[in-house]
């Protein structure tokens, strides 16, 4: 089995006008970024970023040419937004957010890894702590009021309150992995791990770019991170250089 | 107005709050004047949970020691120190929610007379209903003990420890522990408990830049670093 693909651009060839992308990420660690580039240059329109932690202030270049091109329909984050105010409102996708061009959707971060693991594993729904006490156990966090109007559910299980949070599935899947092999195992490296190996079970196709392309076997079979099976797509990409750091 | 009275500047703050940790707990420090608690704590048995995936952080990393793949919860680079371990976000979350970490600390906008937390929106941004929620509700949601540690009142002097939260709520009734500029509090079931108070400031003092009614502690001492 071969799941190499000779470029970033012929990985993402089928990703179409509105479909909905997992994009793994911690600020700036382990950040799909090439397939971002892929996706930019291949100028699909109404796609909603379903992401974790900020991974597009770690690639603020990507996402500013992404709010350009009018490429972003909605972004799924728990961090989606620079910490400072003052660069906040400088920056494009903070003022698309303003203005309605682009919806928001926010949930607790343990939550959004909680939807994106039971996508991947067949749960359709979970309980959570998480959010009780907050806006999240009422409404479903966004700037467009037809989401805010999605209210939640919630039940006692032994005299504490939880919140039912739906799992997430998504058309796709861009993850960045240090080392892939050709059957599409992966690993990862120290914190770029974050989000990179639920959002691979919860893509319905997963692209996993690779720093290092390796053989089967080349990765040590005890310290595989994420089998292949969940891996459609592998692509070698360059190490690309990181700005650390978010204001 | 400008802040009524001068105090501890962030540094102290996380320095006293570092004192509340205890040898052997597994702490996990939120953005802000938290993270500085880093620096106090190093050379101490405290374990570092960060987030993004990683038990046993080691200090920022400077230099030719910065490693791309390798950043705290605050994107900043740390380094790894022996017993350290990495893991993904689910499993980083398991052990958030599932009550593992024996101390949480958080900064906030607001803490209530009930304990409960604001932090996660500003409404001065002027966003309508969406912010950066971040870890901070799983963290109040797995919580054995939450420490709170920010500045006594905002910038303009009004009080960040209020009778009722006017911004959006974090969790409710999770804060347990309150350490200010101005102040070291505690959050019981009967109110706000003053413990601690910075040198040359009377509880008198204390009440004016706090919205609820203080209860005096009857062994009220001098902040102590």
């Amino acid at each position: 089995m071969d799941k190499t693909y000779p470029s970033p651009e012929e990985a993402i060839a089928d990703v179409e006008d509105g479909a909905v992308i997992a994009i793994p990420g911690f600020f700036a660690a382990g950040v799909p970024r090439v397939l971002l580039q892929a996706l930019i240059k291949k100028g699909v329109k109404n796609v909603t970023l379903a992401c974790g932690c900020g991974p597009l202030l770690g690639a603020v270049d990507e996402l500013t040419q992404l709010v350009e091109n009018k490429q972003i329909k909605k972004v799924i984050d728990s961090y989606g937004l620079f910490r400072s105010m003052t660069k906040g409102l400088q920056d494009p996708f903070e003022q698309a957010v303003r203005a309605g061009e682009i919806e928001l959707e926010v949930y607790p971060m343990g939550t959004l890894a909680e939807k994106y693991r039971a996508g991947g594993a067949g749960i359709p729904a979970f309980y959570t702590p998480t959010g009780v006490g907050s806006i999240v156990e009422e409404q479903v966090v966004s700037n467009v009021p037809s989401s805010q109007a999605m209210k939640k559910e919630t039940r006692i299980f032994d005299g504490r309150k939880y919140i039912l949070e739906y799992a997430l599935k998504t058309d796709f899947a861009f993850v960045h992995a240090y080392e892939g092999d050709r059957e599409g195992n992966l690993r990862y490296r120290r914190t770029a791990v974050n989000f990179n190996h639920v959002m691979a079970t919860a893509g319905k196709v997963t692209i996993a770019e690779a720093e290092n392309l390796l053989e089967p076997g080349d990765i040590e079979p005890d310290f595989v991170h994420t089998p292949g099976i969940y891996v459609q797509r592998v692509v070698k990409v360059p190490r690309l250089t990181f700005n650390i750091g978010i204001d | 107005m400008p802040s009524k009275f001068e105090g501890l500047p962030r540094e102290m703050i996380a320095m006293r709050a570092a004192k509340e940790v205890k040898d052997g707990d597994y702490v996990n420090l939120g953005i802000g004047i938290p993270t500085l608690i880093s620096d106090w704590i190093e050379g101490r048995d405290i374990i570092l949970q960060s987030e993004i995936g990683m038990l046993k952080t080691g200090p920022i990393a400077f230099g030719e020691d910065v490693d791309q793949d390798l950043i705290n919860a605050s994107c900043q680079p740390v380094t790894q120190v022996p017993g350290t371990a990495y893991f993904d976000i689910f499993e980083s979350f398991s052990m958030v929610r599932g009550g593992y970490m024996d101390v949480i600390v958080l900064g906030a906008l607001q803490v209530s007379e009930k304990g409960d937390l604001a932090g996660w929106a500003n409404p001065a941004r002027g966003l309508d209903c969406v912010g950066n929620i971040g870890g901070s509700m799983d963290l109040c949601a797995g919580a054995k003990k939450l420490i709170v540690t920010m500045e006594h009142t905002t910038r303009d002097g009004q009080p960040k420890l209020v009778n009722e939260l006017a911004f959006p709520a974090t969790a409710s009734g999770v804060v347990n522990m309150v350490f200010t500029d101005l102040a070291v509090i505690e959050v019981t079931a009967d109110g706000l408990l003053l413990r601690e108070i910075y040198p040359g400031l009377t509880p008198e003092d204390i009440q004016s830049v706090t919205e609820p009614k203080l209860i005096i502690a009857p062994d009220l001492k001098e902040i102590e670093l």
